[in-house]
């Protein structure tokens, strides 16, 4: 038997014994399962944390607010006027009009990419968006402050040169294209290349296979990605703070021309100056009550494209 | 005949709009060219002449030379890798989706040079059908599947006439009796053989010239590939088919003609690339065939 470490038996016969594993090997295998299963174990308790601590304030604040300051005319927790749907609108309005820009754009771009562009081309082009999907969101939110509000929402919709929801929802937007284009492409390159053949061997042109085979087999992961887009326009942060045209308070308004808080923005300018929020009434706890109010609307949205994408993998 | 080529000749090169309702050349033939069998004199449908089918630099297939007759069955059969499959797929320019595909000699669908720079691949394909190795239907109800080319060609405008279509094209690929019932279901939930025949039916529902088959039975059981090779006895006489096979029973079993290919190293270039070493009526291939190397392959002391 040549084989290291194979233990015989005292009587040197081929037993059981010879077959065992080395208990030296078996030891290590079994303290590395472990201390991976303890760094799986430690996100599991912090998320729990997290929801916990979420959970626990939102409930005082549901507990002890007068519900007749949540539907009031605006966003001034330190004033002790909670009003819910000033945030819950500009949210809705920024992303709005952020899937507006990214949808076309970033499924445009997956198509491009997927159906159309040639390999060297497709090279040339997917780093590039990668790197788009790399700038940090504080630069966004500047280049949508100093550029998308003078240029596109000033001469065009002749609004303010300053923060507005559209510059931030145009911002936003541009954010989420890259995210847009990926998941789109990576579902329509996962639809067959035999499902593409039977089609031109029909005598269908590209766009002919590509809107009529294509898309409706990729549809699912289409979903996918507009519902984690919304998700991630949702919880932006940066560039509505930057160019939302609002700062620690808002007046409900539904105009996108106008400044408003987002649910992100609103919970930002409270948690900045921590010093003032604590101990005044609800301010503290109504932080918590909005962050809870985003973190389930986000985890129905990844929810629902779980589900699309789980679809995706059943079909064809 | 001179007509009708004629008229192919100006049909397949590029239009400017998208068609209006197709020239349906098939069908114009199958009505006036049923030929007396008998005296045997076959159009010629595809005339190839020292064909090579490169991927790059890389020479798939070496001057091929063949013709193919109307309303025959033409196998090409062969070991892997001899280039049968990519002399197929350039009857249809299907090459033209694989990015470096490239195609040098003569090969003319019934006297216009496919790969002449005027002409559209896509109304080649329109005219020349395919149906491939593995069931490809579209994850889209059975009635949509037959439905797909008809529309996407713009024939059959009316609801009636597609239903009409689609009857017919599935009768004709002896699926509608198994399928009238759930016409509105998924067809990715019909048997393998269903799927292929479904693919034929979809083939056929616009009408081509010729049928391009690439291993249809390769992933078919017996029952269901008998049933496919029926199929193709039965319409061979409306159509013109090519296929592709790996199994000689099959080949010699519903060919009419049959073209060996084979593998050769080239000494050079270190590659292997595909050679036609024979091409003869079926009969003649199998029983007795001229080459040594085909008689070799098809009494299966090699490949």
């Amino acid at each position: 038997m040549a084989v290291s470490n194979a233990r015989v038996d005292p009587s040197g016969g081929f037993t059981v014994e010879s077959l065992r594993a080395n208990p030296r090997q078996a030891r290590k295998e079994r303290l590395i399962r472990d201390s991976l299963g303890a760094t799986a174990l430690v996100s599991v308790i912090v998320s729990g944390l997290i929801i916990w601590s979420l959970f626990s304030e939102a409930y005082t604040f549901i507990v002890e607010v007068d519900w007749g300051t949540v539907w009031d005319i605006g966003w001034f927790p330190r004033r002790g006027i909670y009003d819910i749907k000033t945030l819950l609108i500009a949210s809705f309005i920024v992303t709005g009009i952020a899937m507006v820009v990214a949808g076309p754009l970033g499924l445009g771009a997956a198509i491009y990419l997927s159906e159309y562009a040639r390999p060297q081309i497709r090279k040339m082009l997917k780093p590039i968006l990668e790197i788009l999907a790399g700038i940090p969101s504080v630069v966004l939110g500047f280049f949508a402050l100093q550029w998308i509000a003078p240029n596109l929402v000033k001469t065009l919709f002749s609004g303010p040169a300053a923060g507005s929801l559209l510059a931030a929802g145009i911002g936003v937007g541009v954010l989420v294209i890259p995210l847009v284009a990926s998941i789109s492409e990576d579902a329509m390159k996962a639809v067959p290349m035999s499902l593409r053949e039977a089609s031109s061997g029909l005598g269908a042109r590209r766009v002919t296979t590509t809107i009529r085979v294509v898309l409706p087999a990729a549809v699912s992961g289409l979903m996918a990605a507009f519902i984690v887009a919304v998700s991630r326009a949702l919880g932006e942060t940066m560039v509505v703070v930057m160019a939302g045209g609002a700062a620690q308070t808002a007046v409900y308004t539904h105009s996108p021309l106008e400044g408003s808080l987002t649910i992100t923005a609103g919970m930002t300018s409270l948690a900045r100056g921590t010093d003032n929020v604590v101990g005044e009434g609800l301010t503290f706890q109504s932080l918590f009550f909005i962050g809870l109010v985003l973190f389930v609307l986000t985890f129905v949205l990844n929810l629902l494209s779980d589900r699309f994408v789980h679809k995706v993998r059943e079909q064809y | 005949m001179e007509a009708i080529a004629e008229k192919l000749r100006t049909d397949l090169m590029e239009k400017p709009a998208p068609v209006v309702a197709p020239p349906t050349v098939g069908l114009d033939l199958g009505q006036q060219a049923q030929p007396d069998a008998a005296a045997h004199t076959a159009e010629v449908v595809f005339e190839v002449e020292n064909l090579d089918v490169y991927y790059g630099s890389f020479r798939a297939v070496q001057s091929a030379t063949f013709t193919v007759y109307e309303h025959e069955i033409t196998a090409m059969i062969g070991p892997s890798g001899c280039g049968k499959t990519s002399v197929l797929r350039c009857f249809n320019r299907m090459n033209d989706l694989i990015a470096g595909a490239r195609v040098e000699g003569r090969l003319d669908f019934r006297n216009v040079p496919l790969y002449d720079a005027r002409v559209d691949p896509v109304e080649v394909r329109r005219r020349i059908g395919m149906v491939f190795q593995k069931p490809n239907p579209f994850p889209k109800s059975i009635y949509d599947n037959i439905a797909f080319g008809p529309r996407v060609i713009g024939m059959a405008k009316r609801k009636t006439d597609l239903d009409d279509v689609v009857e017919r094209s599935l009768k004709r690929a002896a699926l509608w009796d198994e399928v009238k019932d759930r016409l509105k279901d998924s067809a990715l939930g019909l048997s393998g053989g269903q799927q292929q025949r479904l693919c034929i039916a979809r083939a056929i529902a616009v009408d081509p010239d010729v049928l391009l088959m690439d291993e249809p039975c390769s992933a078919l059981d017996p029952i269901a590939t008998t049933r496919i090779e029926d199929l193709m006895q039965e319409i061979k006489n409306d159509y013109t088919i090519v296929i592709v096979t790996h199994n000689m029973q099959q080949a010699a079993r519903i060919s009419d003609r049959t073209a060996f290919f084979t593998a050769q190293m080239n000494s050079e270039t270190d590659q292997r690339s595909g050679l036609l070493v024979e091409y003869d009526r079926t009969e003649i291939i199998f029983s007795n065939p001229s080459d040594e190397r085909t008689e070799n392959y098809v009494t299966g002391r090699f490949g």
